[in-house]
């Protein structure tokens, strides 16, 4: 009977996760999709514990209290701390189905060896490497995205790296066989810790490589790989439901991979073994042209004589804090019939959609938020691109500059606006390490300073009636 | 002893044919997952990643036969941090989408 109520659950719960994705289409049905998702995992969650097999229910209750304490401070964090939180979160799954694919070796060894058969010894396997790489890998990537100390921002190098790194897997994977093969000799738990230990090992050899402009990336196949050892616990306790939550999350990691690589026009081994994002020493080509500064009066100016302005965020926005004083330039320019739309890249922010997010948290409505292939054909006719914190994502060198680590990524044409406004903190490069001609163009005018006061400067001046 | 055991096994050494039935439910779900994922806004990215984490903590009901059922104490402790792991996903996941989500607005 109860057994029949959990497999009835387990239907209910995928069915209400596929709607839940399905309703992230459009943000007006979103948060329905939230209501959906909690509502399929409390059915799960309850259909599971009244099970007549669970009998310690104390352990139970400490460990979902102890869950409802870290978790709700985390889901409270700054928004531009989302990507860590993410990568933090893909560690957890992680870390559960190495350690349920552990509990479960054990167990069978220690109580009934029978249970090891080659294909669930497999799919234990999988979890464990996939677990425990995931765990390791994303504490790394939280680690560097929440800028650490002990761990370098910058990918760290050495000759070898990839031998390094591929040797250790495929010995994990080798000894995996091993266990496989023999699941019961008097030597596999030993292996079996050894694996573990591999495992770990390559989540952290695998991310220090990789870094800077790569986070969305990396975030995104870690997503995946948390969505995979789902699946492979799925395979182990023989659980349709987590095969098909591990699926679903799964494929949004890949699609998402996808979707950020072609970003930057760059594929899966690249990312991974690529180290992209060290400082070029070649940079230093022909003559340097100088910049051309502008006044705060001057470029407001500029502003109100547009009629149809586009504004080009980047991280160094949401460094600076500067979302919520783009909010109010963007009310003064709206209120007087300028045209203000937002250029986003796909890889704008340290993860997938992150811009949209920060700038949505200061009100901005969605409907002015335009993607990158919707807004360049329009550049030509835009009369000022206001760059603000963005860099590697507006440099023209991508275009052409063959030897450039950009070269070949798509980039918002902020250079064939009518006239460009860069707000730029230092004249330091950006993440990627390169020089932007952007900032030398004939129709180029540059503000130097904090985005924040340099856009609350802008705002000043529409406000105190110093131009009409 | 190990009769008791074998009672409360959730898998006793099944057939091969389910292992197929399981890969079966995994194709498919990969590619329902391929159709949906493809439609969800660009704009809800970020909150879409914070959803499927969410979502694929279900892996919290397999933590539960770990830490519940009635297996060795070293097995239990295992069983209960990664359900202490899950949990928090869910808890965190499921708020922070809500809390983002909440912030998009058409006007």
């Amino acid at each position: 009977m109860t057994l029949a109520v959990a497999q009835l659950a387990a239907v209910v719960a995928t069915a209400l996760f596929i709607f839940s994705l399905h309703w992230m289409n459009d943000p007006n049905t979103a948060r329905r999709g939230v209501v959906a998702g909690v509502t399929g995992m409390s059915i799960a969650v309850a259909a599971t514990w009244i099970q007549p097999e669970i009998v310690h229910h104390g352990w139970i209750v400490a460990a979902i209290v102890a869950g409802f304490i870290v978790g709700v401070p985390l889901s409270l964090v700054p928004l531009t701390a989302v990507p860590q939180r993410t990568a933090l979160s893909h560690s957890f799954g992680g870390l559960a189905a190495g350690l349920v694919g552990t509990a479960e070796y054990f167990l069978g060894l220690g109580e009934n060896p029978a249970q090891l058969t080659a294909f669930r010894m497999s799919a234990i396997v999988a979890e464990v490497i996939l677990g425990f790489l995931t765990f390791t890998g994303s504490l790394m990537a939280a680690g560097k995205l929440q800028e650490i100390k002990w761990i370098p921002q910058r990918p760290v190098t050495y000759p070898g790296q990839n031998v390094v790194n591929i040797g250790v897997l495929v010995i994990a994977v080798a000894l995996g066989v091993l266990v496989v093969v023999h699941p019961t000799a008097a030597w596999s738990g030993q292996v079996f810790y050894a694996i573990v230990g591999l495992a770990v090992l390559f989540g952290v050899l695998l991310i220090i490589p990789i870094g800077g402009a790569d986070m969305p990336t990396v975030i995104s196949i870690l997503n995946s790989y948390a969505g995979l050892s789902a699946v492979a616990m799925g395979f182990v306790l023989n659980n349709k439901l987590l095969v098909t939550a591990g699926a679903l999350d799964g494929s949004s990691g890949l699609i998402l991979s996808i979707i950020m690589c072609r970003a930057m026009n760059r594929s899966f081994t690249n990312v991974l073994f690529g180290a992209f994002g060290t400082v070029q020493k070649t940079a230093a080509l022909g003559e340097q042209k100088a910049w051309k500064q502008e006044t705060v009066e001057g470029a407001a100016q500029l502003l109100e004589q547009a009629s149809h302005v586009v504004v080009i965020p980047g991280y160094g926005m949401a460094v600076a804090q500067a979302q919520h004083k783009v909010r109010e330039l963007y009310d003064q320019l709206t209120k007087r019939g300028v045209t203000v739309k937002f250029a986003i890249h796909p890889v704008a922010g340290r993860m997938p959609g992150h811009m949209n997010v920060l700038l949505a948290e200061a009100d901005i409505p969605y409907t002015a938020l335009v993607e990158m292939e919707e807004i360049n054909p329009e550049m030509p006719q835009c009369d000022v691109a206001l760059v603000i914190g963005a860099n590697d994502v507006v440099n023209p060198a991508a275009r052409y500059a063959k030897g450039s680590p950009i070269y070949g990524m798509p980039i918002i044409d902020a250079d064939k606006a009518k006239t460009v406004l860069a707000i730029k903190r230092s004249k330091n490069p950006g993440f990627a390490g390169i020089d932007n001609e952007l900032y030398v163009q004939d129709n180029t005018w540059m503000l130097f300073g904090d985005a924040k006061t340099v856009v609350g400067d802008l705002v000043k001046q529409f406000g105190s009636g110093g131009l009409h | 002893m190990i009769d008791g055991l074998m009672a409360v096994q959730t898998a006793p050494a099944e057939p091969a044919g389910d292992y197929w039935s399981m890969l079966f439910v995994f194709v498919l779900a990969t590619f329902i997952g391929l159709g949906v994922i493809r439609r969800v806004s660009r704009l809800l990215y970020t909150p879409l990643m914070s959803l499927t984490n969410a979502i694929s903590a279900i892996a919290v009901v397999g933590s539960i036969v770990v830490a519940g059922a009635d297996y060795p104490r070293a097995i239990r402790i295992i069983g209960a941090v990664a359900l202490f792991a899950s949990m928090t996903n869910i808890v965190s996941g499921f708020l922070i989408t809500d809390r983002m989500l909440k912030m998009f607005k058409k006007q």
